[in-house]
């Protein structure tokens, strides 16, 4: 049992990352719908990096520089340009995925070594708790770190605040002398540095190796486990984790139902929607309101000024 | 500490929001900046406060130059402005509206401190806690200067703050203000109200198409102050007795559907009879609205419009019987954006048909902007018209056996002219047996065109008063709930 | 700097293709492939012989049929991401018309057609439904029931339908003649397939322009809270749009099918959905220019398997080029106003 959680735990840690990311970017007001496609693009360069270097940490590298190329490129199609984020983010993760397949094509098949194993000495020897949390490495570690920096960096520091209030309303975080533009770029870009993580984390750990279509739509995954997660990093972590344990449940139902082995593995996607479902009604919002200080991990409404371009004049 | 515009010139496309103003601020006193809506008072002051970047001109405190078109460079020099709609983050609790953009190392036990001790100075009070959606407008306010006092404001400057506030708060804001004049900030009070520019205000400055007319410091006569606002004498649309008709609407017992004051309605609106509706921000005059025109189900009670029981009617069978609803986003209600009047007229038609013919559709366009006089053209996009205009274009729309019309803040945002011109074609309406029920934060207006007011209080209809026995200063205490002493 | 309008329109739309081909030049060369040969390859495979232009044909039936229903739906402020699911659940009704009804062609791939209709209209109601009743945002609803769309084929692929003998991820059986498209002349491009192609995007055309229907359509796409205050239902119109979409794509699938795989095939939609969307974003969300755009898309994508064939390049580099070509298109587009708006907003001084 443990050691099936603790498989999960390693399995989600890519989608942990580019939620996390994701929810960063949105936050601040901006949409990257390339997500699936960038992630792909990362994985791609991240192997093949690695590949051609030897080293996992400089693929690491390129994976995030990439990722954060595309997020840039979102961002300033938006703020500069005035484009429709979702119009961008679209052609984005067709180009991106078409560009990893072409790019990568040489890479397939090749082997890496992959993300060393780094067990925590002393902490791996609680019951129960050590085998599912710290007998992972470094990739999965980070995983759990970008969770709390987030929620604590958003929730608890005042650059933070300025983050949600950039998101939330641009005209009352400009009259407050908050550079509003600014900050999306710079939160989109980190948003896409973790989105690039995720990529590595995919093709260096995950599921080490590079192939057309290796990061299985975990990208759309992402952006609607965001919405699910009602832009709080921690609740979009667990539907992270969420996903994770359904796929681990769906491969161990396969050899039970060999007829349905196919489409198992599509099950969680649609469960997806049911999931959203779930959250769009209104009981959430009445649960917020009899629990007010639960209010923040409750209330999914999204920033107010999601999506919109922001400019004085 | 005096405070210096000079040659301030900021242009939106064709129009000229500020065409070369000089102003100057002096400290100590009350300084108010008269003019109608659309003279370029806020433009003015938005450029004073960095929110916006001019064309040309400078900004020089105490004799040293502010830079311009930047929020940060105005707060760091002390200059701070309170916006007509406070810049407030709704979902974000009091405490976290405080804090946010301070830059400031504080934690929140401290912050929390100050915000009671700065707010206690002129009798605010707030719950750290709570939801700014909560707060009243006039609540909103006063949460947004005891931040701009705690960021160390030296120059306050206030954009139509009277709009949407009791009298109990107005006059808290009144007396705080004069304590800060008092303490040697500089105060700019901008408002298109004449009788509160008088009544709190040293000195005034009027603009008119984006240009300081004149000065004059109070008191001073009206009549001086009305001519430099307006050029000419004003003299708005009378309001004639309407014989009344058969009733319209009339609603049994009704409690709406979010019950939230548990409050019943009762009312009977005759054909020809113009009803106002007053109230601060919240009080329940929208959802009343709403319900009334079918938007929203009553929860219980019965609402008939003529003879039809329409109390579980949907919005088209409200329209069916005759009822028009004009909300007050022109753009986000009303109008759309992106489409032209043409195609706002063949919507409004509702036609049968499968094809359109267009060429048919733009002469008729054409001959309706004449008519109403809309500044615009057939293909011109609803987006492109100015406020005025497009009130003209929704009042065109309307059908034109309207039996009763509901509206929301009809002359919000508009010249007078435009205004006047609004309340002639509602007046002509009501003469020819339109029932009318319109909302509105300008007393004046509800005073001279309503046959009865109804002010509305936490949910509820406090008091049902004939326009004709009461008084401005009755209706602002009323609105807050109070009666006047 | 004053450019004759003229001038301007045609470099708007030559620079982004030739920075595409720019771009595509390049990333050849990274692959150390011989780009002019590469280029020329797709050409030729596209339309340099009558298969290759039966292909390419053949492509652009459902690709110029999901752009006309994405027309509409883009009219209705809608993103239908779930376009390749109406077009994947059109094949699976056509398909299951097919290897049932047997009688004469002129019976059954009408029934063929009308079922691929039907099918792609259902999903995309679906779609609409959990958009308008369960407040699903429609990118997710539809990438949902477009994931639902591809497992329920490859259920179908090498379960109840598969091939006589061992089932394999290549497709079922293929159909029975009778409900074979028929072919034109010495193509085996179906004459059928294109007429109804070029129909929908006339129909399309007059319905966002020329009535009511589409008026009020761009209505509730612009501001549906307006909308619904002059009396639209807006609820219906989306769920409109939904099925007009829908049908479309469906019929587009159905008639891939039978017209050009002559059987169902895991890949059925091809992508021919999402690309469909970037002809759309192409020809600025109007009917008027899909029909050329979605053939130039099509002879990319056609003519990029060539590549995999002959040179060992992956056939995405097609979509590469597509992609980019719609990227700089959009970016030049939003360059150009704002600097139009910069130039406006300083020329009125002094």
């Amino acid at each position: 049992m443990d050691a099936t959680l603790a498989s999960i735990v390693a399995a989600a840690s890519p989608l942990v990352y580019a939620v996390v990311g994701e929810t960063i970017a949105e936050k601040a007001g901006v949409i990257n719908l390339s997500l699936d496609g960038s992630i792909m693009l990362s994985a791609m360069a991240g192997f093949a990096t690695a590949y051609t270097s030897g080293s996992v940490l400089l693929g690491f590298v390129a994976a995030m520089l990439v990722s954060m190329a595309v997020a840039l490129l979102i961002a300033f199609a938006s703020i500069e340009l005035r484009l429709n984020q979702i119009a961008v983010g679209f052609v984005l993760t067709l180009l991106c995925a078409d560009l990893a397949s072409f790019l990568g094509n040489p890479y397939v098949g090749q082997r890496v070594a992959g993300v060393p194993p780094l067990a925590i000495p002393g902490l791996r020897d609680i019951p129960f708790l050590g085998t599912v949390l710290f007998e992972h490495n470094l990739s999965v570690y980070g995983s759990f770190l970008v969770i709390f920096a987030a929620y604590f960096f958003i929730f608890h520091t005042r650059r933070g605040l300025e983050l949600q209030g950039v998101g939330e309303r641009p005209e009352a975080a400009h009259a407050r002398g908050v550079r509003v533009n600014l900050l999306r770029y710079v939160y989109t870009v980190v948003g896409g540095s973790l989105c690039g993580i995720a990529g590595a984390a995919f093709s260096l750990d995950v599921l080490l190796g590079w192939r057309e279509g290796r990061t299985q739509n975990y990208g759309w995954i992402a952006l609607a486990i965001v919405i699910f997660g009602g832009w709080h990093p921690v609740r979009g972590a667990t539907g992270a984790y969420l996903f994770g344990a359904l796929s681990v449940v769906a491969l161990k139902l396969q050899p039970h139902w060999p007829d349905l082995s196919q489409i198992l593995p599509i099950t969680p996607f649609a469960l997806m929607i049911f999931a959203l479902l779930l959250v769009s009604q209104d009981w959430l919002r009445r649960l917020a309101d009899r629990f007010p200080r639960w209010r923040r991990l409750l209330s999914g409404d999204s920033p107010s000024a999601i999506g919109t371009a922001f400019w004085r004049d | 500490m005096s405070l210096e515009l000079r040659g301030i010139h900021k242009r939106y496309g064709a129009v000229r929001a500020t065409d070369g103003v000089d102003l100057r601020l002096e400290a100590g006193a009350i300084h108010g900046l008269l003019g109608e809506n659309g003279a370029g008072k806020s433009t003015l002051m938005k450029v004073l406060s960095g929110f916006v970047v001019p064309d040309a001109g400078e900004v020089l405190l105490d004799g040293k130059a502010v830079p311009l078109g930047s929020t940060r460079a105005a707060i760091r020099a002390g200059i701070g402005m309170l916006h007509q709609d406070p810049l407030v983050f709704l979902p974000f609790t009091v405490l976290d509206n405080f804090l946010l953009g301070s830059g400031r190392r504080v934690d929140r036990a401290a912050a929390a401190g100050e915000l009671e001790r700065i707010g206690a100075q002129f009798g605010f009070q707030f719950d750290p806690s709570a939801p700014a959606r909560s707060l009243t407008v006039g609540e909103r306010q006063q949460l947004e200067i005891t931040r701009l006092l705690w960021l160390g404001a030296r120059v306050l400057i206030l954009d139509e703050p009277t709009t949407g506030i009791s009298a109990s708060q107005q006059e808290r804001l009144f007396s705080a203000l004069r304590v800060l004049a008092g303490q040697g900030m500089i105060v700019a009070f901008v408002s298109h109200k004449l009788e509160e520019v008088e009544a709190l205000c040293q000195t005034v400055s009027v603009m008119r198409r984006g240009k300081v007319v004149g000065e004059a410091s109070l008191p001073c006569p009206t009549e001086q102050l009305v001519e430099m606002m307006f050029g000419r004498v004003v003299a708005p649309p009378q309001k004639e007795g309407v014989a009344l008709g058969e009733p319209v609407l009339s609603l049994e017992r009704v409690q709406l559907e979010d019950r939230v004051a548990a409050a019943e309605y009762s009312l009977t609106v005759r054909a020809g009879e113009v009803i106002g509706l007053a109230g601060l921000e919240g009080s329940g005059q929208r959802p009343f609205l709403r319900t009334c025109a079918g938007l929203a189900r009553p929860a219980e009670g019965v609402l008939a419009v003529g003879e039809r029981d329409l109390s579980t009617g949907r919005h088209h069978d409200f329209l069916e019987a005759g009822v028009h609803f004009l909300p007050a986003g022109r753009l986000e209600e009303g109008l759309i954006s992106g489409l032209t009047i043409t195609e706002h007229f063949l919507l409004a038609a509702r036609a049968k048909g499968l094809r359109i013919d267009w060429g048919a559709a733009e002469a008729a366009a054409e001959k309706r902007i004449a008519a109403n006089l809309i500044v615009g053209t057939p293909a011109s996009t609803a987006d492109e018209l100015s406020g005025g205009n497009q009130q003209r274009l929704l009042l065109a729309l309307m059908p034109p056996d309207v039996r009763l019309l509901l509206m929301e803040h009809p002359t919000r945002g508009l010249d007078l002219e435009s205004a006047d011109w609004v309340w002639r074609q509602l007046l002509e309406r009501s003469r020819r047996g339109t029932a009318i029920v319109f909302a509105s934060a300008d007393l004046d207006e509800l005073l001279r065109y309503s046959d009865r007011i109804l002010v509305f209080f936490a949910g509820k209809v406090l008091r049902e008063v004939r326009a004709a026995d009461t008084s401005g200063e009755e209706l602002g205490y009323l609105i807050g709930g109070k009666v006047a002493p | 700097m004053t450019v004759p309008p003229v001038v301007r329109r045609v470099a708007n739309v030559l620079l982004p293709v030739a920075t595409a081909l720019a771009l595509g030049v390049l990333l050849l060369i990274s692959a150390d492939a011989p780009p002019l040969e590469a280029l020329r390859l797709i050409l030729d495979g596209a339309l340099g012989s009558a298969g290759g232009l039966s292909s390419t044909l053949m492509v652009w039936v459902p690709l110029v049929l999901a752009a006309a229903g994405l027309v509409v739906t883009f009219g209705a402020g809608l993103w239908n991401i779930g376009i390749e699911g109406q077009l994947v659940m059109g094949a699976v009704s056509g398909a299951l018309v097919a290897r049932t009804v047997h009688g004469p062609s002129g019976l059954v791939i009408p029934l063929v057609a009308l079922a691929g209709m039907l099918g792609g209209m259902l999903w995309g109601l679906l779609v609409g439904v959990l958009r308008t009743s369960g407040r699903v945002n429609e990118i997710f609803g539809g990438l949902g029931l477009d994931f639902v769309a591809t497992g329920l084929v490859v259920y179908l692929v090498i379960g109840p339908w598969k091939r006589v003998g061992s089932a394999s991820t290549s497709g079922t059986d293929l159909f029975p003649r009778d409900a074979w498209l028929p072919g034109t002349g010495s193509l085996t491009a179906s004459w059928v397939a294109l007429a109804l192609a070029a129909a929908a995007v006339i129909v399309v055309y007059f319905l966002m322009r020329g009535t009511y229907f589409g008026l009020r359509l761009r209505a509730v796409g612009r501001n549906p809270r307006s909308a619904f205050l002059m009396g639209i239902s807006t609820n219906r119109y989306l769920l409109a749009a939904f099925a007009v979409c829908g049908t479309l794509a469906g019929l587009g699938g159905a008639l891939h099918a039978t017209g050009f795989h002559h059987k169902l095939v895991p890949s059925v939609s091809g992508g021919y959905g999402f690309l469909g969307i970037l002809v759309v974003l192409l020809a600025g969300f109007r009917a008027t220019w899909i029909a050329p755009i979605a053939l130039f898309f099509a002879i990319i994508s056609v003519g990029s398997t060539q590549l995999q064939l002959r040179l060992q390049l992956d056939s995405a580099l097609g979509g590469v080029l597509q992609g980019v070509l719609v990227l700089f298109t959009l970016l030049a587009g939003g360059w150009q106003l704002r600097r139009a708006y910069r130039t406006r907003r300083g020329s009125e001084g002094g």
